[in-house]
């Protein structure tokens, strides 16, 4: 897995509550079997009109958060269902980091094994980097995860929470697959008590 | 010290545990289907592995699949594909697989417990957020993501966090029209849609252990909807009567032995929970939600929100966008809403009892000159072909309903069953999310019951006054 330590990128705003994984991609773009090329496809009934050019009216849309890396969100971000397609979709288009006041258990999951980092922030952060966000064109924020810090341009740097051993993972991109077989011995051990044959 | 449930199968589980690491449990049934695995399989083939247990590993194809003439092949390619994937791959790696034409086919969560798979006591997991159906046999299941689908493949494990538990007990009688989909939208509505966040829920109470099995499925199915992984019950008398004589219910013991060891999953008397949250059945009233989050619900007889009385303004925002997507007034009564499709099916509300429920309100009348499609889309071929023994499906169709092939159809519409831009349905599914029917579609969510009522009616009413006939 891509490892993730140091971020520095413009921040796009998606001002939404319980913004869902309907809505990250519908379900016409499930049909894939690849794990790649879904970037056209996120927030696809949001960014686009009918006829297919860009919605105007979309935030994320405007020339000024062209190239972002960093999503700002708002409560329950990735509610609804476990499609990985989600967090495809967003690494595909370039996020590599998601701000957020919560995230859905299943979403926040899939983002660590794709390695974005999900973060999580008070209310008063949140709305505050909204402010910062839509008053300064070309906005950009450092996320250093060793450090547990976000270095803002003109503000105090935030720090955040995270689970040690998300962290761990993260910083050293590391194959949970291979980090569970290096356990093989034990998974055996369990079946046999188990006596699953 | 007492237990609850979710403690007694995580502890029977934990294969190895060590400081700074989550985690290693134990995976005893793994559900898969054709949308969120085959990005797994590719994996295990790029790293060369294997399936471990393919025994424990059993696959159906339901998001994608016509409800249509099923001799036909597959119209459209990227269906085709996806499906015709998950056949070769269950085929490479010695999996089994309920394919279109197998009897035993069907969305993967009313199948699960239909065949008797699920079991008490049992861990299972399935690459869908609806996998918490199963918790209501006294299974621990949660949804995981495709990586997740992979890391279960290849060892039948994952690496998982314990999380917090949350009691939520129904007491009292249900009152006769309200029904296990109404309890369920009731909880959400109460705790919200991000409330169960972080935590596992079990569901406790006289009116729990009141309902039938297939009830308990509808309430732990929509689990998910109120942000919580896995929502669980205690087995009792209702959870073996109901499995027993079921296709993959082991052979080798006897019925006693079973019983008596599914019996020692159930939560302790007096064990504690992190949370707890009450819902008195008897004041829940039908439901309807309004927005496009399943937290937007009122009852029957309520009204949509006026905006200048919900003091919080993300929540103010988030209400008005949903009203201006819904097509809907704020302060209307929810009786005045009406829709024009009427969709019943879904693993929250295809099975059995629930063709039963709309039957018995269809009986004798025909949809209302408004609705220009009713679709009834049995959960699996099993229920399909158990209605049609009881003649569900004639009363349906001399109502003027479609009676269709079983999947997942106009729940998500990944198949040819979409709605239209500006489309409203009273569903018996489980997200109003916009566009999760079709692209401009407009969802209401509602009980069986209530959504037959709303199709002969033309507009939503409440079903406890219907005049049956």
């Amino acid at each position: 897995m891509r490892s993730f330590t140091t971020l520095t990128g413009i921040v796009a705003p998606l001002d939404s509550l319980n913004v869902d994984t309907d809505q990250i991609i519908p379900k016409q773009f499930l049909k894939r079997i690849e794990r790649t090329g879904y970037e056209d496809f996120l927030f696809y009934d949001w960014r686009y009109l009918e006829d297919g050019t860009a919605n105007p009216d979309f935030e994320m849309n405007a020339p000024r958060y062209r190239g972002a890396s960093i999503l700002l969100t708002r409560d329950n971000f990735g509610c609804g269902s476990s499609r990985e397609h989600a967090p495809w979709a967003l690494d595909n288009y370039g996020f590599r980091c998601i701000l957020a006041t919560s995230f859905a258990d299943i979403f926040y999951n899939n983002c660590f094994n794709n390695g974005i980092l999900p973060i999580l922030l008070p209310p008063e952060t949140i709305e505050r980097l909204f402010r910062e966000v839509r008053a300064k064109e070309g906005y950009a924020l450092t996320v250093d995860l060793p450090a547990q810090s976000i270095t803002c341009p003109d503000t105090a740097r935030i720090p955040f929470d995270i689970h040690p051993f998300k962290k761990e993972c993260l910083v050293n991109g590391w194959d949970q697959i291979g980090l569970t077989l290096r356990h093989e011995d034990k998974i055996a051990e369990y079946e046999r008590k188990r006596g699953i044959a | 010290m007492a237990k609850s449930i979710y403690e007694k199968i995580w502890e029977a589980h934990v294969v190895h545990e060590e400081p700074g690491q989550d985690p290693i449990l134990y995976v005893d049934l793994h559900l898969i289907h054709e949308v969120t695995s085959p990005q797994a399989f590719e994996g295990l083939r790029i790293s060369r592995r294997k399936v471990r247990r393919p025994e424990m590993t059993f696959a159906t194809m339901d998001h994608n699949i016509p409800t249509t003439d099923r001799s036909k092949p597959i119209a459209d390619p990227l269906s085709k594909r996806q499906v015709d994937t998950l056949t070769a791959n269950c085929k490479k790696f010695g999996v089994t697989c309920f394919d279109m034409q197998d009897v035993r086919n069907g969305i993967v969560h009313v199948i699960g417990p239909e065949l008797g798979l699920t079991q008490p006591g049992m861990t299972i997991v399935c690459g869908d957020s609806h996998t918490a159906t199963h918790g209501a046999l006294g299974a621990l299941a949660f949804g995981v993501g495709t990586s997740e689908v992979e890391h279960v493949l290849a060892t039948q494990t994952l690496l998982q966090k314990k999380s917090k538990t949350m009691e939520v007990r129904v007491e009292d009688v249900l009152p006769p029209g309200v029904t296990a989909k109404d309890v369920i939208l009731a909880i959400i509505g109460k705790i919200g849609t991000a409330g169960g966040t972080g935590y596992i829920i079990e569901y406790t109470g006289d009116t729990i252990r009141n309902m039938t099995l297939e009830e308990r499925l509808t309430v732990c199915n929509m689990t998910i909807e109120a942000g919580a992984r896995a929502g669980l019950i205690s087995p009792d008398a209702t959870t073996f009567a109901y499995l027993k004589g079921r296709d993959f219910i082991p052979k080798d013991k006897s019925w006693e032995t079973l019983v008596s060891e599914w019996s020692k999953w159930a939560s302790d008397p007096g064990c504690s929970y992190d949370r707890a949250v009450v819902l008195k059945a008897s004041e829940v009233e039908p439901q309807v939600t309004w927005g496009t989050s399943p937290g937007m619900v009122a009852s029957i007889n309520g009204k949509t929100p006026i905006l200048s009385q919900l003091s919080d303004p993300n929540e103010r925002l988030a209400a008005r966008k949903a009203l201006k997507y819904m097509g809907l007034d704020e302060g209307m009564p929810m009786r005045d809403i009406q829709p024009n499709k009427v969709f019943i099916g879904s693993c929250t509300n295809g099975r059995l009892e629930d063709l039963r429920a709309a039957a018995k309100v269809v009986k004798g009348y025909k949809l209302h000159p408004r609705i220009e499609q009713g679709l009834i889309v049995p959960g699996s071929t099993r229920v399909k072909r158990l209605a049609e023994a009881e003649g569900l499906d004639r009363i349906f169709k001399e109502a003027g309903f479609e009676w269709r092939e079983a999947g997942c159809s106009m729940c998500l519409a990944m198949n040819a069953d979409v709605l239209n831009p500006g489309d409203r349905c009273a569903a018996t599914t489980n997200r109003n999310f916009e566009g999760r029917q079709g692209k401009g579609g407009r969802t209401h969510l509602v009980s069986p019951a209530m959504a037959a009522a709303a199709g002969i009616a033309g507009h939503f009413t409440d079903v406890r006054d219907w005049e049956f006939k």
